[in-house]
């Protein structure tokens, strides 16, 4: 029987966000908040490994009460339980603050059952750094293995852990003593429709939630803003690149104009089956 | 913390079949440029078994030392082992900066060691600059999905990190026979001690097409319809002796492989000629290639904000167009084949 905790991150949906252009700030308004895509794929793994081995999937999130909905939909694609941790004081965190939080929650929920295996998404769409899970590893001084696209086996008896990570030209394949925790690529699995009981469990599901009181061992200088190494100086918009000649005229002519452009660069073209 | 006490640039060296990636190689170009700014030395640290001549490249390239780790143990990269050197060498050294490619590994790595640090770390840095009163570092980088950019600091801990992206930082002209200071450092960990082995490498069969190595990119989207329209960018790009790229969109709907992907969360691109046909020109598209020397944008929708990214346009429908670019360019080759001849 196997505890797999996943980590996961209701993000805006960047996809359809626009940007304040008074602020450069999203305007949450534009985008609905939703289940960070990488962290769907870490829900599904972990359902996949309980279906495989037995056992438990439990969801724990850092956010604002509203992401409760991002537990909820953990929940239908599989999870059986859900943890939130949420407070004033976790706000402003840095990946670092951030993964200070998490692990001291995933302490108490290892108390009430241990952990053989975290699985995080490889990033979030909002804040994009990748950097949590790796740093959750440390914290727990367990190995992180980022950029998991297979998970080949879990052996809980024999205590360890064989996965392949995505490389820039193929994968290796890396065996890892238990616990450890995985970042998950999207390619990993693919997320099906929810079956319906899961949805009805989901409609109604209440996560146990969790103030900073509520953790242990807790240095609340390590928290939110003030455990924060880095800060966000100041935001802008990307510069909009200067636009470029529209060609004009009928589409012979305009195609005859692209040849012309094309054409003083010919060296760069390869003569099919020619020397080149 | 005494901030005071920490001084110089590093910059990690990655290695990867017995040779510098060239993220290293940019960002040692990067850091030379912070390092004479602040008035102090670019270091590069290099850890490997058998990798200890590369320093001489790092040399060239314009570092003024290079620690070096070269061991056994070091022989595949393992988060847990590169790790321990990284922190071992920082605590004895102190350097003010460090930077890391945002490669897997160099993206694995450093989050790891900032943890263990217990210092700030940008992700994906795009824009690097440094106050050469304070050493603060200004590290930018795009955030929710390239919509915005966010300038990152780290104010009261130090070393300051930042993975920054292959590609974007330009690497100095090597300096043949530029030498500079070899330091040797040891560490002693036991492979019994390691709790990650690598079992096997597995190299893709089909030698992967690497899009950020061409020279001219062929790109298509969604507006090609279905998979059997997108063999029309195959057409063209084999025409021309192109490469393929693509928009999410197109990898999403199934027709064409992840690794063509360009952009934000593709592979970013510097081709001499970029041809982006039926793609709008999302923001985390353009992030990918908006450095290419020449840009073609063909798309039916005047609006579409590619336009405004574009050095030339042509608005009209890409099975129209295209097929008379191929056509053409045929023509034009096969002749200067016959001339060749
Ligand atoms: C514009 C901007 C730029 C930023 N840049 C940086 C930066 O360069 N460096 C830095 O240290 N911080 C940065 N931050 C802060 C960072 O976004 C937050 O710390 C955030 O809480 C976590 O980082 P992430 O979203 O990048 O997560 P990632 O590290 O990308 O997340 C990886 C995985 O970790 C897990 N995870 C992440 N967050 C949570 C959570 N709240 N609850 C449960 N699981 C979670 C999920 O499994 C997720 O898939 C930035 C914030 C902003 C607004
Ligand atoms: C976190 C995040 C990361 C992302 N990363 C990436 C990334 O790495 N790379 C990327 O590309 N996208 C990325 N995206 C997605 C991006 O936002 C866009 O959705 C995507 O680039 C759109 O692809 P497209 O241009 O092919 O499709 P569309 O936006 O649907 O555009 C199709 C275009 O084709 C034109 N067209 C239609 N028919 C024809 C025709 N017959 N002839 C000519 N033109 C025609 C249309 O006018 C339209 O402009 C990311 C999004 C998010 C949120």
């Amino acid at each position: 029987m196997l505890h797999v905790v996943a980590c996961i991150k209701q993000v805006p949906d960047t996809k359809v966000a626009k940007l304040n252009p008074k602020t450069n700030t999203i305007d949450r308004a534009s985008a609905p908040a939703i289940l960070n895509p990488y962290d769907t794929h870490a829900v599904e793994e972990a359902v996949r490994l309980k279906k495989r081995y037995g056992g438990t999937v439990t969801v724990l999130t850092m956010g604002p009460p509203p992401a409760v909905k991002a537990i909820r939909r953990c929940v239908e694609i599989g999870a059986d339980e859900g943890y939130m941790i949420s407070d004033r004081a976790f706000a402003g965190a840095d990946t670092l603050a951030t993964s200070y939080a998490l692990t001291k929650a995933l302490h108490k929920i290892s108390q009430i059952r241990p952990i053989d295996l975290i699985i995080c998404g490889k990033m979030t769409i909002d804040g994009d750094t990748g950097q949590v899970g790796p740093g959750i590893a440390r914290r727990l001084d367990i190995p992180p293995l980022t950029s998991v696209n297979k998970v080949v086996e879990i052996d809980k008896e024999g205590g360890s852990a064989v996965v392949h990570r995505k490389l820039e030209d193929g994968y290796e394949v890396v065996k890892s003593t238990l616990p450890c925790l995985l970042t998950v690529e999207k390619e990993i699995n693919e997320v099906p429709y929810s079956p319906m009981p899961n949805l009805i469990k989901a409609a109604r599901y209440q996560p146990t939630i969790w103030a900073v009181s509520d953790l242990e061992d807790v240095d609340r200088t390590q928290l939110g803003l003030k455990g924060s190494p880095t800060i966000v100086g100041s935001v802008w918009a990307p510069p909009k690149p200067q636009g470029g000649e529209i060609l004009q005229g009928p589409v012979n002519s305009q195609v005859d104009q692209l040849m012309d452009i094309l054409l003083q660069k010919k060296e760069l073209f390869a003569v099919k089956g020619g020397a080149s | 913390m005494n901030i005071a006490e920490y001084s110089g640039v590093w910059v990690f060296i990655e290695v990867k079949d017995g040779k510098i990636v060239p993220v290293s190689l940019e960002l040692l170009g990067a850091g030379k440029r912070l390092a004479e700014k602040r008035g102090v030395e670019l270091s590069g640290i290099l850890v490997g078994y058998g990798v200890k001549p590369l320093a001489n490249t790092a040399f060239e390239y314009g570092a003024d030392a290079v620690y070096v780790y070269d061991d056994p143990i070091f022989k595949l990269y393992r988060t847990e082992t590169y790790m321990r050197a990284i922190i071992e060498c920082t605590n004895r050294h102190k350097p003010e900066i460090i930077l890391y490619g945002a490669t897997s590994t160099g993206k694995d790595l450093a989050s790891a060691a900032a943890t263990d640090l217990a210092t700030g770390l940008t992700a994906d840095t795009t824009i690097l600059d440094i106050d050469a009163d304070t050493g603060l570092l200004q590290a930018s980088r795009p955030a929710f999905g390239g919509n915005i950019m966010a300038t990152i600091l780290c104010k009261k801990h130090r070393p300051q990190m930042a993975t920054v992206r292959p590609k974007i930082m330009k690497a100095m002209n090597p300096i043949p026979g530029r030498k500079g200071e070899i330091i040797e450092e040891k560490i002693s960990i036991r492979e019994e001690d390691v709790r990650t082995k690598v079992l096997e490498i597995v190299k893709s069969a089909t030698k992967q097409v690497r899009i950020d190595e061409a020279d001219i990119i062929v790109a298509g989207g969604k507006g090609l319809g279905d998979a059997k329209g997108f063999g029309l960018i195959h057409d063209f790009a084999e025409t021309i002796g192109a490469t393929v790229g693509a928009s999410r969109d197109a990898v999403e709907a199934g027709w064409i492989e992840h690794h063509h992907q360009v952009g934000q969360t593709g592979v970013t691109v510097t081709p001499k000629i970029y041809f982006a046909i039926g793609i709008s020109g999302a923001i985390q598209h353009l992030v990918g290639m908006q450095n290419s020397g020449l840009i073609i944008a063909i798309n039916k929708d005047p609006d579409a904000p590619i336009f405004n990214s574009c050095h030339y346009g042509i608005v009209g429908d890409a099975f129209e167009i295209v097929p008379m670019l191929i056509e053409q360019f045929k023509r034009v080759l096969t002749a200067e084949e016959v001339k060749n001849a």
